[in-house]
């Protein structure tokens, strides 16, 4: 999947000050009998945001606000845990979003996002506990120098793996990676028959 | 000689390019087992790209998720959930016959729960790379095989290149200490161990279970545990291969056969971590006094004895779950009164599942206020049922007995519960809305979901158990 570099990202953030946020939460199962990549923001967080009805409920995090203007997602601890499904990153992405803050953010929801595009960034637990505390705050990531810019200005670093790191800021695509590996595979390949 | 852990040879013998500060490994897969769900997207990739799929002849499909559970009608049609289920299913059947891969369709007689096919079929084996585009391949590392769960994307870079980028994970160790009393499972061992470690407490790591406990675990009750390595945060879960491995393996399907089978064996018997290996954590658990578990929160460490009570939430998380699942502190568990019983899924689908099961609905009847499905978790577990005559025992004791697939687990095919009903069920995931929306999911072993089927309220196996 083909999406712009990712460098630097200020927006104001959408807290969702709940641990262990899974994939059922982030994307309901009766949404993944798509055979698309595309459109699936409308369902993302469906049973958060709609009543049975479809009605938007108003209690929810996402009521009144303007998602156009919310590019950072801060969910609670062990965000994303539970299925492989990548339409979790394809719907948020869809959303508009383009980074994901947390303490802790789970390895599968990690790695989907990566290839996608959405950037999972896990923070201290001090500067996790700022972000939750203040919705809607401006908040800036920058992944050359791999910090966030917390709301009260201070900054807090975080790690990404390199690979992923370099693909996300130089576009470099990690099929084209694995494919340039074929004779190692070949030769994996050979010895093992 | 450096001692090593399984998960430390099961990783060396696939490495095809070393890890690097730059880059990850290339690791070879040596089965990738696809289905319906998160797969399509991966093909459409190939195509776009115009490549195709390397290694077919390790790549096995099989339908599942969208799947009906009811029979197809006299005019032949399976009565789809919805026309988008349906052509999900068509779009695999379609990328497998383009692409020259196996698949286990719809009729066939080895089709089933992804992670219920694999190994009966004998495709899942000791020292085997397995992936699937899906959180439970955990399943087969009860065979000492290294499996893991990917999304969509790496899907299609092992269609691609029949290889992942992987950083290698941390070990841990999981000791279980003492054997279970009677009445505590496979279910209840690893909903003791999420409980005690956390949904994140594997996060990180490759887990290998040990201890006499373990040891003492038929395969279908590895498996089991295994699945639900990914509950605690794990990607893989691994049991090192026996010769109770060996026994089940022997003579299925894919299995070696003749020499080959002989020299396999030698093999895989060798893949047990070395005395002194490494592991860069490790944790006991105490088993020996363990007790039927259930889950009462929407996160499955939120684990504890069927015979206690809800612990007073702590958090606003704890808080909002409590009041999402209606358990009330100090109340006791089996107060509380059950709507829907669903056994099935890849985590308690088996043979052995529902004999344990059958063992409690035998000569009794599900509550009044109850409804019960029970879902074998392949074509295979439904005839070994039916032969042993199980399914009478179901329908007698007032249980649906369906065709095989995910069926309520993830509630993709139409089986849900309604909002706001309390369903005890065998699969691995308690999660808000997972088996529909609004439905209270509590985890239990199939043995607890018979007797609360029964009972009408959660129950207690044991109550069951003592009389023969
Ligand atoms: S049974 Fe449930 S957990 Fe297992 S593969 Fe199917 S949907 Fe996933």
């Amino acid at each position: 999947m083909s999406f712009d570099p990712f460098r630097q990202l200020t927006s104001r953030t959408l807290v969702l000050a709940r641990d262990n946020i899974d994939t059922d939460q982030i994307i309901p199962a009766r949404f993944l009998t798509t055979t698309s990549r595309e459109g699936l923001g409308k369902n993302a967080f469906y049973d958060w945001r709609y009543d049975a009805s479809g009605a938007p409920k108003n209690d929810s995090p996402f009521d009144h606000v303007d998602l156009s203007e919310r590019r950072i997602l801060i969910g609670g601890a062990n965000f994303g845990c539970g299925s492989s499904r990548e339409h979790a990153p394809w719907s948020l992405i869809d959303l508009g979003f383009r980074a994901v803050i947390s303490s802790e953010i789970a390895d599968i929801f990690k790695s989907n996002s990566l290839k996608n595009g959405l950037l999972p960034v896990e923070v201290n637990s001090e500067a996790h506990a700022q972000l939750l505390k203040t919705p809607d705050s401006q908040v800036s990531i920058d992944l050359e120098t791999q910090t966030v810019t917390l709301p009260d200005g201070t900054e807090t670093p975080f790690v990404t793996e390199p690979f992923a790191r370099r693909c996300l800021l130089d576009g470099v695509d990690p099929l084209g990676h694995l494919l340039n590996q074929s004779d190692a595979i070949s030769s994996y390949e050979a010895a093992r028959a | 000689m450096e001692p090593l852990s399984l998960f430390e040879k099961l990783w060396r013998r696939h490495i095809v390019v070393d890890e690097t500060e730059d880059a990850p490994a290339v690791l070879f897969i040596d089965l990738h087992l696809i289905h319906e769900v998160t797969s399509p997207q991966a093909f459409d990739v190939l195509a776009e790209r115009g490549i195709g799929v390397r290694r077919p002849d390790l790549t096995i499909g099989t339908l599942d998720h969208s799947t009906p559970t009811l029979p197809p009608g006299p005019d032949g049609e399976w009565p789809y959930a919805t026309a988008q289920a349906k052509q999900q299913v068509e779009t695999l059947i379609e990328n497998c016959r383009e692409h020259g891969i196996e698949l286990f369709g719809l009729g066939d007689e080895r089709r089933g729960i992804v992670h219920v096919i694999g190994p009966e079929l004998g495709l899942t084996q000791p020292g085997k790379t397995i992936v699937c585009g899906d959180s439970h391949t955990s399943t087969h590392g009860a065979f000492g095989a290294l499996a893991f769960g990917i999304g969509t994307t790496e899907v299609g870079h092992v269609l691609a290149a029949q290889s992942v980028l992987q950083r290698k994970p941390k070990s841990m160790r999981v000791i279980f200490d003492g054997l279970p009393p009677k009445g505590a499972g496979a279910k209840d061992l690893a909903l003791a161990m999420i409980a005690q470690i956390g949904a994140d407490g594997g996060r990180g790591y490759a887990i290998e279970y040990a201890g006499e406990a373990i040891t003492n675990l038929s395969m279908e009750a590895r498996m089991t545990l295994c699945n639900l390595s990914i509950e605690a945060g794990a990607r893989s879960g691994m049991v090192a291969p026996d010769q109770t491995t060996i026994d089940w393996v022997k003579g299925r399907q894919y299995a070696p056969k003749g020499a080959d089978w002989d020299k396999a064996v030698e093999d895989w018997l060798s893949l047990a971590s070395d005395p002194g290996a490494s592991f860069d954590r490790e944790v006991h658990v105490d088993v020996s006094h363990l007790a039927p578990m259930i889950t009462y929160g929407v996160s499955p460490d939120a684990a504890a004895p069927i015979d206690t009570t809800a612990p007073a939430p702590t958090s606003d998380t704890e808080r909002r779950a409590a009041e999402y699942m209606g358990f009330e502190a100090d109340k006791p568990f089996t107060d509380m009164s059950v709507d829907k019983v669903f056994i099935g899924s890849c985590t308690n689908s088996r043979l052995s599942d529902l004999r344990e099961a059958a063992a409690i609905l035998k000569g009794r009847k599900i509550n009044e206020g109850v409804t019960a499905l029970i879902v074998p978790g392949s074509e295979q577990v439904r005839r070994d049922a039916e032969a042993e005559n199980l399914h009478n025992i179901f329908i007698e004791a007032g249980a649906e007995w369906r065709e095989p697939g995910c069926s309520m687990c993830i509630g993709m095919n139409g089986d849900t519960g309604a909002p706001g009903e309390l369903v005890v069920s065998t699969s691995n995931r308690n999660f808000v809305g997972r088996q529909g929306t609004g439905v209270r999911t509590v985890l239990a072993s199939p043995a607890t979901a018979a007797a609360s089927a029964v009972v009408g309220r959660i129950a207690d196996p044991r109550q069951f158990m003592n009389e023969h």
